[in-house]
């Protein structure tokens, strides 16, 4: 278990390292679409979101008969994601197809 | 087979995508092809977690999928460009709050067998992710209207942040020597790290908008590299930390435009009201503008060469872009040489300016950043000022006891005229009183700049 979390720790470092590379000299034409791209791959929570809403486990007894919480969560997770999924990627086209010389 | 090669590397290779993405996405010519790229990566992720073997019903996740997705198509498909900041500061709240939900969700799935670091990774992500939910909630009812666009502030809020904050941190520790409830605290947090986005951005000004927007970028990528610590999924993490990397460089772009540090900008918002009635006593009061109509100004542009045209947040609002497109054609038509100055903190987000500008037409290698476009100042016959104040206030120059001191500005009063278009002569954002103004080269042109432009264009096209 640790040794997968120090993993993780490592990825973690060296993914910020990677994007501050990558990302070094953006002209200002493109601060907007970076950052709605950029917002675009930041809904990767559509991940464990899918996760959650798919799996059964816990269900809690209530009034309208028995919720599972970590499905309903997932689910609302599911449509914020894709929202911010979705509409990233279109907007970011949207505005790159404007640029023209 | 499935579940421990074949997703892995799916996983993978979506990262590869996303970095390959972001690459491309910095560069005028192949940002299209990197936005597509990082699309794909989204794609590939997407397809491996359905192979999942702890998913045991698609229907949820389908529909999910068919409602978030109609509202993202027709969210970008119909925002104006003029309310391109709301609209990415609210799918930054979007991508904060998915990561808030997913982390809680997971808390409730394992609650009873859950390990330290794991419930530390869960209040992490709840933190991060709540506090981008209604920062960028704020934000989005700021630049929208809804809420007074001014910094809100009152005593002591500092001090109640820093409390909000111990007390997560104290309730975290307490409950993992043993002395509270998991899901107590989880409840707590949640409410805290909701109140805390409120509290911390309702006291920031308008004018510094582009800071706040693109550090709520940064945490929604925070936020999701912490729901890959919950997950223990490499894929968050990485992509999270991409996008994390990318906010903190476009905070720091801004951070630099104002030349303030983030902590003066999140902490010290100008605008308050003492700072405003000590620059109102020093200036003012018996100075007079000049005011010219847009009819009286043909005979200056008809003799113009050098044009340079400095566009603030007062175009946006005024919904201007289109006609100074026009403008330019007119002018250049005529001979004269038109060129754009575009300070990196004008408008309300990073690169607010070029997007409005590219909508009109404008072609990009005509718009100038800061560094380049101040030296040709001097040379200018003419500089127009539209719906800018902060970013062209020489007080950042000379007055040392201005707020805006040491902001680098462009040096629109070195041109030989310069006319402002303005609706008033209230004060900018920041509240702040602008000599510029009052200079022997300026004129006003009172009004809302889409109608004074659009009586230049016809008067410059009858003559």
């Amino acid at each position: 278990m640790s040794s997968d979390i120090l993993f993780q720790l490592y990825i973690f470092i060296l993914a910020i390292f990677v994007g501050f590379e990558v990302i070094t000299k953006v002209p200002p034409t493109l601060h907007t679409p970076l950052m709605s791209g950029s917002n675009a791959i930041s809904g990767i929570t559509i991940v464990g979101a899918i996760i959650a809403s798919g799996s059964k486990k816990i269900t809690i007894e209530s009034f309208f008969g028995d919720i599972d919480l970590t499905v309903i969560l997932g689910f609302i997770a599911i449509i914020f994601a894709t929202i911010n999924v979705v509409g990233g990627f279109l907007v970011t086209n949207r505005m790159l197809r404007m640029f023209k010389k | 087979m499935i579940q421990s090669l074949i997703i892995p590397i799916l996983y993978l290779l979506s990262g590869v995508f996303f970095i390959l993405g972001l690459k491309l996405l910095s560069h005028p010519k192949t940002a299209p092809r990197g936005n597509s790229l990082a699309g794909i990566g989204m794609f590939i992720a997407i397809i491996a977690t359905l192979l999942n073997n702890q998913i045991l019903s698609y229907e949820l996740i389908l529909s999910g999928i068919i409602i978030g997705g109609l509202i993202g198509v027709i969210a970008a498909r119909r925002v104006e460009m003029t309310s391109m900041p709301q609209l990415v500061a609210l799918f930054n709240g979007f991508g904060g709050g998915a990561s808030l939900l997913v982390a809680s969700a997971e808390f409730y799935r394992i609650q009873n067998n859950i390990q330290e670091f794991t419930f530390f990774a869960i209040l992490l992500s709840i933190f991060i992710g709540g506090l981008t939910l209604t920062g960028s909630i704020v934000a989005f009812g700021k630049l929208q209207g809804i809420i007074r666009g001014s910094a809100i502030k009152f005593k002591g809020q500092n001090f109640i942040n820093a409390l909000l904050f111990l007390i997560i941190v104290i309730g975290g520790i307490l409950a993992i020597l043993g002395n509270f409830e998991f899901s107590s605290v989880v409840i707590v947090s949640i409410c805290i790290s909701l109140l805390l986005g409120y509290l911390g951005v309702i006291p920031i000004g308008g004018a510094d908008m582009p800071v706040v927007i693109s550090l709520l970028n940064s945490f929604s990528g925070l936020a999701a590299a912490t729901t890959g610590f919950v997950l223990l999924n490499n894929s968050l993490i990485i992509s999270g930390s991409l996008v994390g990397a990318s906010g903190i460089i476009l905070t720091n772009i801004m951070c630099k435009g104002m030349n303030r540090t983030i902590w003066n900008v999140l902490f010290t918002g100008l605008g308050t009201d003492d700072s405003s009635d000590k620059s109102k006593g020093k200036s003012g009061q018996n100075k007079i503008a000049k005011s010219y109509d847009p009819e009286d100004t043909v005979v200056i542009f008809e003799n113009a060469k050098n044009i340079i045209v400095v566009p603030g947040y007062g175009m946006a609002v005024a919904q201007a872009q289109q006609i100074v497109s026009e403008l330019e054609k007119v002018l250049e038509s005529k001979g004269a040489n038109v060129k754009y100055a575009i300070h990196p903190v004008a408008g309300r987000m990073p690169g607010h300016m070029n997007v409005l500008l590219a909508e009109a037409n404008v072609s990009y290698d005509k718009l100038y950043d800061l560094d380049d476009i101040n030296p040709e100042f001097e040379q200018a016959d003419i500089a127009i000022v539209i719906g800018a104040n902060d970013v062209v206030n020489p007080a950042a120059r000379n007055d040392q006891s201005s707020p805006l001191y040491g902001m680098p500005i462009l040096d629109v009063d070195k041109a030989q005229t310069v006319f402002i278009l303005k609706r008033s002569m209230n004060p900018g954002f920041a509240g702040i009183e602008n000599e510029l103004f009052f200079n022997e080269n300026s004129i006003m042109l009172f009004g809302d700049a889409k109608e004074t432009i659009s009586k230049l264009v016809s008067e410059l096209k009858q003559s």
